[in-house]
């Protein structure tokens, strides 16, 4: 028979306390992926969160630096695979500030109303996975059944569901479905006749509730020191939204509202994230009718060389701002390139909401932040 | 009509015409354990079956629906698949308390199943204290999770069992004021005596607002004594991976989900027998042709429409709620429900007394 330091011994080292340290991840539940957090326990009680990175490293920014400026756009649509789309913007967008490429209207119109459905898509997905995180798996399948919508939309588009590669430097690679316009309008119906449904089952229900408000607390100094950006950093009443601060292709000749928060714990970035998702389709409802004629790609040359010089991009993704900074020696492929992915800063947040709480509210933080592992580890 | 009433009279008298008492008696043994262990088996399938139509309805998909006309024997598939597989122990493991743990919670299941009258006349034991002997019984289902959680060797077990303690130890009190809330309108602690009580009306309508208070914090009780969601923490998915059954793979993981359902079938198969008159027929005053309608479906049809409504309930409040944090479950039993159940037993003792029950 054991006793308790046998028993606990050869799996850990047993610190002062009493502490506990388990490996939460990478494989496990809530960790949506290859994440995995060593979690110091003293009871229930959470005492330091590390997280440690690299399971899904695939040294994305030095294979980039072999690609051309027409090719490592494919890469990026690995990152952060929820906003595929968004990434392959912000890179295309370097790439034509540049060489100072004209981008055909039409092509600008359908970006930004790619984006946004991305970003709904995303947002559906996250809202899923964090009421799932929170016990609740019923929102899971009703989030999906719109996302699903949205990528039949994507299907249709672009041939992809997730890596969408559809934004090339210039315009997009092929011109919208014939029946874009209609689905599009199609979802937007479904979707606002079925989101008052999350309200019922997860917004007002009273457990929710109680998870989240006060849970996972970021002020918004803390949020600026740690380079939270996205909802995660709105919700703590800083505003950073690059759609609206530096607006890039239409966003600033469609009306949105920056979704503020104040409160700063989970409850207040689920909300951001909920009303993010109407202002998204507020901006698809105003640019959907609108889409110009012309050209969907404009005139480029064969190959792409970049001048030499330095230079810096940065889109708004469903987690936050997302840069790309290429050093060019002005060949055909960037001499050194950086992303500044959104979840890396976001997920250095983690320790400081959660240490002293519960494991329980470990979920409930880690969930609003809204992680995508490959995005952290790229 | 068939019923089950006639049939255990008529086996009792045929067994002791041909045999002699003792023979008999040791007859009757055998055939209660064989009927008690298909009876699980049966309910294990069922209710499995039925806990995923109705996440599928709820979650809108269609669930189970390959195996069998209308996924009927998906459990049975699963069942198949669960016995062929290996069955894990971990290196480091106590492997008596590993293997022991299960067998444990099944067995609590097994001794809750005597005391309950499934319907007239139909009855494994009639004990004088049967509600008494359910409450200290099922609190010992706490003793296998502990020990599966202990003897894994798991952090997540561990974590998961001392969860489970605490919770299980702290709804016992609820759970065990709600059902007094009965035995002090009956007067009784004897399950036969409830029902028998219960003749011209349930307590639930008989017994005015406590009883029905008795019956919501008996039902927000059981539920988190069986573990369910939302007061499923002991296994808590995306906290703990499985809690206590995280190690467990197998025959061994098989038997303790059949011990989840089976548990459920048994805190509802009481809260049909409290509440809702267990296999006594719906009766509505001096209505005689409607109660003479009602006399006609079978008790045991009674009791198990009562009881797969209370299953159902206990399964849609799963697949509806997330699940609560560890300290605000205890704050909600020993800050919310222990002074209400306190309190509605008091109000019941003042009826009782006064007589303003019907």
């Amino acid at each position: 028979m054991y006793n308790q330091t046998e028993i606990l011994k050869d799996t850990s080292e047993l610190g002062a306390d009493g502490e506990l340290v388990i490996n939460m991840g990478p494989q496990h539940p809530a960790t949506h992926g290859v994440l995995h957090l060593v979690v110091t326990l003293n009871g229930e009680t959470i005492k330091k969160i590390e997280p440690h990175l690299g399971y899904i490293h695939r040294s994305i920014e030095k294979m980039c630096e072999s690609l051309t400026y027409r090719q490592f756009i494919y890469v990026t649509s690995r990152m952060d695979y929820l906003s595929s789309h968004i990434n392959n913007l912000g890179c295309a967008l370097l790439v034509e500030k540049g060489m100072a490429i004209e981008v055909p209207d039409r092509a600008k119109y359908v970006r930004v109303i790619l984006s946004e459905l991305t970003r709904i898509a995303s947002h559906e997905l996250w809202l899923g996975a964090m009421a799932m995180d929170l016990g609740a798996f019923t929102p899971f399948f009703y989030a999906f059944r719109e996302r699903e919508m949205i990528t039949d939309i994507m299907e249709d588009t672009c041939g992809a569901r997730l890596t969408m590669n559809y934004i090339v430097p210039g315009g997009l690679m092929y011109d919208i479905h014939p029946d874009f316009q209609k689905k599009v309008k199609a979802f937007i119906t479904q979707f606002k006749s079925k989101v008052t449904e999350y309200e019922d089952l997860v917004t007002n229900n009273v457990i929710f509730q109680s998870r989240t408000k006060g849970v996972g607390i970021l002020t918004a100094e803390d949020a600026i020191s740690y380079g939270c950006t996205g909802p995660v950093a709105r919700a703590s009443g800083v505003s950073c939204d690059i759609r609206k601060l530096y607006p890039y292709e239409v966003y600033d000749k469609v009306e949105f509202d920056e979704v503020l928060e104040t409160a700063g714990d989970s409850f207040a970035r689920y909300i951001v994230r909920v009303k993010e998702m109407n202002q998204s389709i507020r901006i698809i409802e105003q640019l959907i009718d609108n889409i110009p004629e012309g050209d969907f790609v404009g005139k480029t040359k064969n190959v792409l060389k970049l001048p030499k010089g330095e230079f810096y991009t940065r889109v708004e993704t469903a987690r936050g701002e997302f840069g790309v900074f290429v050093v060019s020696e002005g060949g055909t492929t960037p001499h050194r390139i950086k992303f500044r992915s959104p979840g890396f800063s976001n997920l250095s947040a983690l320790n400081h909401i959660a240490a002293g709480s519960k494991i329980g509210d470990l979920m409930a933080s880690m969930g609003t932040l809204d992680l995508v592992i490959p995005d952290i580890d790229r | 009509m068939f019923s089950l009433e006639g049939i255990t009279t008529s086996v009792q008298d045929w067994l002791f015409m041909k045999f002699n008492p003792t023979m008999a008696l040791a007859m009757e043994c055998v055939i209660v354990i064989l009927l008690a262990i298909s009876l699980f088996a049966i309910l294990g399938l069922v209710l499995v079956l039925m806990e995923r139509k109705v996440a599928a309805h709820i979650q809108i998909r269609l669930g189970p629906n390959r195996v069998g006309p209308g996924g009927m024997f998906q459990t049975v598939a699963d069942t198949l698949k669960l016995i062929m597989k290996e069955g894990l122990v971990p290196d480091m493991a106590d492997k008596f308390l590993f293997n022991l743990a299960p067998f444990v919670v099944m067995m609590v299941g097994m001794l809750l199943l005597a005391p309950i009258a499934f319907a007239k006349n139909f009855q494994i034991w009639d004990i004088n204290i049967g509600v008494l002997y359910i409450s200290s019984v099922s609190s010992l289902s706490v003793i296998g999770i502990l020990m599966a959680g202990w003897a894994s060797n798991n952090k997540y077990s561990l974590l998961g069992a001392m969860r489970s303690g605490a919770q299980i130890v702290s709804y016992e009190l609820s759970a065990g004021f709600a059902v007094l809330t009965i035995v002090v309108l009956t007067g009784s602690l004897q399950i036969s005596e409830i029902v028998k009580a219960q003749e011209n009306g349930w307590w639930i309508f008989k017994g005015h607002i406590p009883a029905i208070i008795a019956f919501v914090l008996y039902i927000i009780a059981v539920t988190a004594e069986t573990n369910r969601a939302p007061f499923d923490l002991a296994e808590a998915e995306s906290e703990l991976t499985a809690g206590f059954h995280t190690e467990y793979s197998g025959m061994r993981f098989a038997l303790f989900f059949l011990a989840e359902y089976i548990n459920i079938f048994i805190v509802c198969a009481i809260g049909a027998t409290l509440f809702f008159g267990g296999w006594m027929p719906l009766h509505i005053g001096n209505w005689a042709a409607f109660n003479h309608i009602m006399d006609y479906i079978p008790s045991s049809v009674w009791f198990m429409g009562k009881t797969f409504f209370l299953i159902f309930l206990i399964m849609w409040f799963r697949w509806t709620f997330p699940r609560l944090r560890v300290d605000q479950l205890l704050n909600l039993e020993w800050k919310y429900l222990l002074p209400i159940s306190l309190f509605n037993l008091l109000l019941v003792a003042i009826i009782a007394i006064l007589g303003w029950h019907f």
